[in-house]
């Protein structure tokens, strides 16, 4: 199938295509219209392919499908990243968070209304280093060192985004903006709807969350699980350099309150990542390695361990095929569900708790799409529904370890 | 008590202190010491002369000049640069209390009296104002020039939204729609301080304001159709009655919870400052909302950031049930912005022309001088505190017919307009009966507009609609179609 081919490429990020060719954008358009009307208005860089489809359903339709002004020759079409790391360059090597800085840096250069308010953002710049050098360059007021009061600088975001300002917040850790949660979600998340579409909040909040190396309950909160039912929210969450860079300049340029869940370990991992411009779609999932035995679906740090866990997995002869699915809100139920259909099998791995969370809520998106392919009940790894603990041994107990995810596939592919 | 013209708790410097600080009081709090820093014994100093204990060094051995000029200086070297000198055992002078604290968190001369600063000052502060209960300018009033027309506009903005208040209470005692809440005994907050702002300034409001929206252009209909959320809303009938906003007009949409509309009207500020407009943000809150900890922050970020942010209180002694007495033990909201460094003023905010005076003038100083205003306009709810509450319950009924006839400031300024040759019967019938009507045919109109289209149900949620929302709108539109007498007839599809 053309669709098959067009999704079938090797372990690269589903990164921007715009360069990529029509016929991919075409296929997964026919192969969507099966079971839903047209997707053509995928927010993010994939292309309008069926705008007056999707019309024909619903009537006149007064949203204006956001088309992005970037450059058009983003990262490389699938079939060429298997050559080199990047089509012009040689590309740089960096860790995540100088990917994540050098993103932030490059839209506050493009766009002056964007901001970042949060706690030694400025001079200290950042607690994890994001915004080192920012305060020289672009000044103490776009680099804004609030007191500590996460609801009330998140508020201030809001109230900036509504008049113009394109405001990143940085969480000093995820936990801390459990006390921006009204603000969050009766406001940002809201304010556009209730406005009549009046006033929109185009900011970004950001900061490090998961479960870190010892750093107690109260700095280990995975909040994915608390926003995402807000409506209005959009979620991702990054995992390697690329993608942080990616995922940070999509967020931003994003007219919706976005969500970028960094994770506090994955601060120094390094990667080669291309020179030139490119934007990653805030809502497409990432194939990380095609394989046909049984879906993996994880994200953020879970990634690194399960693909730790799929070199065992490959040796013993399983082949499965391992999706970050980047986008928290809304899931990539597209690529999940190709994926779903090849492989009839699913397991996923997250760092959240059991109870309410991302884990939770993708089991049942899929149950309810797919459950017709499933050949097995659907597999979750998950943190158990404690406070992660100080003591070494029993934090990394709380978290989901390589043999786990070995044992789990042997034991859905078993069945 | 009223004070002669407007006077506002202004800055000064002290010639005490060395470094200045903005917005203090004209005296620093001194700083209480017993022990000294080198001291080790337990004994408290004397109150004159040194405890005996060697050389005070707070410079180090190479910081030390053996500077000539300064002991020939010594009374007027200033304390610290003499603590830096060749001879640090003579920086202090016998009384102590001309030594200067160095510590990051305050900047202050130290004294050896244990005084606390009492929990409230001895007088209360005084509230401005211009014109009596009567409407009669008190004798020392320096009046604002305004004119017949400006006046005559702000009386028929007042009136009208007095007019649309009660009718449109009536109408959802009466079922037409599902909430509201009224202005009552706000009237002169509303329009006052509306006419003292400009088109440009950003609004942020608690839910008890539609006075500036109204004074902006927003119409009766656009009130109306607001509050039968049908599809002329502007918020497509997504939030409840009285939750108004327009881009237009520069006042953003409210949300119901209390204060959240602080932060945000900072943030709106520092937007402005940083694109150098000739226009500040405001935010109106009530006494309720002070005890949140947006108030809190708000106050805080906007004396740091020193943006151009009016904060205005309508201290109307009420949160729903709960009195002032039970919501803080502080003289009022204005003595707060001291706390957070920024100019604060009291006002009668049944008084017409001085409230009108103090936001123009809170204006001014908020962007020439880019930092934040507070005002406290004091008043009194007469109506309920919404259509889902029965004040009588917890107040009692002839201090709310008190405050509504005696005190209502609509009459008040009418009372002045008319001393004035600007107003008569003849014109107060008119408007009377021009805004009711005007307030009936728009209700009746709004009643019966079409609700908005059942696709709004989705729209906005996002920039545009993703699939999962797409989704469900298909599955409820199978639903519907499957059974449509579950559903009402009223929305169209």
């Amino acid at each position: 199938m053309a669709l098959s081919q067009g999704i079938m490429a090797v372990s690269v990020p589903a990164a921007a295509l715009l360069s990529a060719s029509s016929s991919y954008s075409a296929a997964r358009v026919q192969t969507a219209s099966s079971s839903l009307p047209a997707l053509g208005s995928r927010r993010g860089l994939a292309v309008r392919a069926s705008s007056a489809e999707q019309s024909a359903n619903f009537g006149p339709s007064s949203q204006k499908l956001w088309t992005p002004k970037i450059t058009t020759n983003a990262v490389a079409a699938k079939q060429e990243a298997a050559a080199s790391t990047g089509a012009k360059g040689p590309g740089h090597e960096l860790l995540l968070y100088e990917a994540l800085r050098e993103g932030l840096e490059e839209e506050m250069e493009r766009d002056p209304h964007v901001c970042v308010m949060g706690e030694d953002v400025g001079h200290y710049g950042g607690s994890y280093k994001v915004t080192k050098g920012f305060a020289e360059k672009f000044g103490d007021w776009r680099l804004l060192d609030t007191p500590i009061a996460e609801n009330s600088f998140t508020g201030m975001a809001v109230g900036a985004a509504m008049t113009g300002l394109r405001p990143v917040i940085e969480g000093m850790n995820m936990g801390f903006l459990l006390l921006a949660y009204n603000q969050i979600s009766n406001n940002c998340g809201m304010l556009h709807y209730t406005s009549g579409g009046q006033f929109t909040i185009p900011c970004v909040i950001r900061g490090p969350g998961g479960v870190g190396r010892q750093l107690g309950a109260e700095h280990s909160q995975r909040l994915e699980s608390y926003f995402q039912s807000v409506p209005g929210l959009q979620m991702v969450a990054c995992s390697t350099p690329y993608n942080a860079k990616g995922l940070m300049k999509a967020a931003i340029r994003s007219n919706n309150p976005v969500i970028l869940f960094e994770h506090v370990l994955l601060y120094n991992l390094k990667e080669t990542i291309p020179d030139e411009d490119y934007v990653c779609c805030l809502e497409e999932a990432e194939m990380v390695r095609p394989g046909k035995d049984i879906t993996i679906l994880t994200y953020s740090r879970m990634r690194h361990y399960v693909l730790q866990a799929a070199k065992t997995l490959v040796n013993k002869g399983y082949d499965p095929e391992i999706i970050d699915i980047r986008s928290l809100k809304p899931f990539d139920m597209f690529t999940i569900g190709n994926s779903v259909k090849k492989t009839h099998k699913v397991l996923i791995v997250e760092e959240c708790m059991r109870t309410g969370g991302i884990g939770a809520s993708l089991r049942a998106a899929i149950m309810e799409n797919f459950f017709d392919y499933l050949d097995a009940p659907i597999g979750c790894l998950s943190s158990q529904d404690v406070p992660t603990p100080y003591s070494g041994p029993l934090e990394e107990l709380t978290v989901v370890q390589p043999h786990q995810i070995i044992t789990a596939v042997e034991n859905l592919l078993a069945k | 008590m009223a004070t002669r013209g407007l006077r506002v708790l202004a800055k000064s410097s002290t010639p005490l202190l060395r470094r200045t600080l903005s917005n203090s009081i004209s005296e620093t709090r001194p700083c209480a010491r017993i022990l000294d820093a080198e001291c080790s014994g337990a004994a408290a100093l004397p109150a004159r002369g040194s405890c005996g204990v060697p050389a005070r060094s707070y410079g180090s051995a190479t910081n030390r000049t053996a500077d000539t000029e300064l002991s020939k200086n010594w009374s007027k070297t200033p304390p610290a640069a003499r603590r830096l000198s060749g001879e640090p055992e003579k920086a202090f002078s016998d009384d102590e209390d001309h030594e200067i604290l160095d510590y990051p968190g305050a900047k202050t001369n130290f004294t050896h009296e244990m005084t606390f600063i009492p929990e409230t000052a001895a007088e209360p502060v005084p509230c401005f104002r211009l014109l009596n209960d009567f409407g009669q300018p008190l004798p020392w009033a320096k009046l604002p020039q305004m004119d017949a027309e400006l006046a005559t506009k702000i009386y028929r903005n007042m009136v009208n939204l007095q007019t649309m208040d009660a009718i449109f209470y009536e109408a959802q005692r009466q079922g037409r729609f599902s909430f509201y809440l009224t202005t009552h005994g706000e009237e002169a907050i509303n329009i006052a301080s509306a006419a003292a702002l400009s088109p440009q300034d950003v609004v942020f409001t608690q839910y008890r304001e539609p006075g500036i929206l109204m004074w902006r252009g927003f119409t009766m209909q656009d009130f109306a159709d607001q509050c039968f959320g049908n599809a002329a809303d502007l918020g497509k009938g997504r939030q409840m009655p009285v939750h108004y906003g327009s881009r237009e007009l520069n006042c953003p949409t409210l949300s119901s919870p209390i204060a959240t509309q602080l932060p945000q009207a900072v943030g709106a500020a520092y937007g402005l400052k940083m694109s150098r407009k000739d226009a500040c943000s405001v935010a109106y809150f009530g006494d309720g909302a002070s005890s949140e900890g947006d108030f809190h922050a708000a106050l805080n970020f906007a004396a740091i950031l020193e943006t151009p942010t009016i904060f205005i209180c309508r201290n109307n002694g009420w949160a729903i049930s709960t009195p002032t007495n039970d919501q803080f033990r502080s003289d009022g909201i204005v003595v707060k912005g001291r706390g957070y460094g920024i100019r604060s003023i009291r006002v009668d905010g049944m008084d017409t022309l001085a409230l009108y005076c103090a936001v123009k003038e809170a204006r001014k100083i908020a962007i020439e001088e880019s930092r934040p205003v507070l005002i406290e306009a004091l008043s009194y709810r007469v109506g309920h505190h919404s259509t889902s509450d029965d004040s009588s319950k917890y107040r009692k009924k002839a201090e709310i017919e008190h405050w509504k006839l005696v005190r209502d400031p609509v009459n008040r300024f009418k009372k002045w307009i008319e001393a004035q040759g600007w107003w008569d019967a003849k014109s107060e019938k008119a408007i009377r009966s021009e805004a009711r009507s005007s307030v009936i045919a728009a209700m009746n109109k709004a009643g019966q507009k079409q609700k908005p289209e059942l696709s709004n149900l989705f729209t906005d949620v996002y920039d545009s609609l993703p699939s999962n929302l797409r989704e469900q709108e298909l599955q409820l539109r199978d639903v519907i179609a499957k059974y449509p007498r579950g559903y009402p007839t009223d929305v169209p599809l």
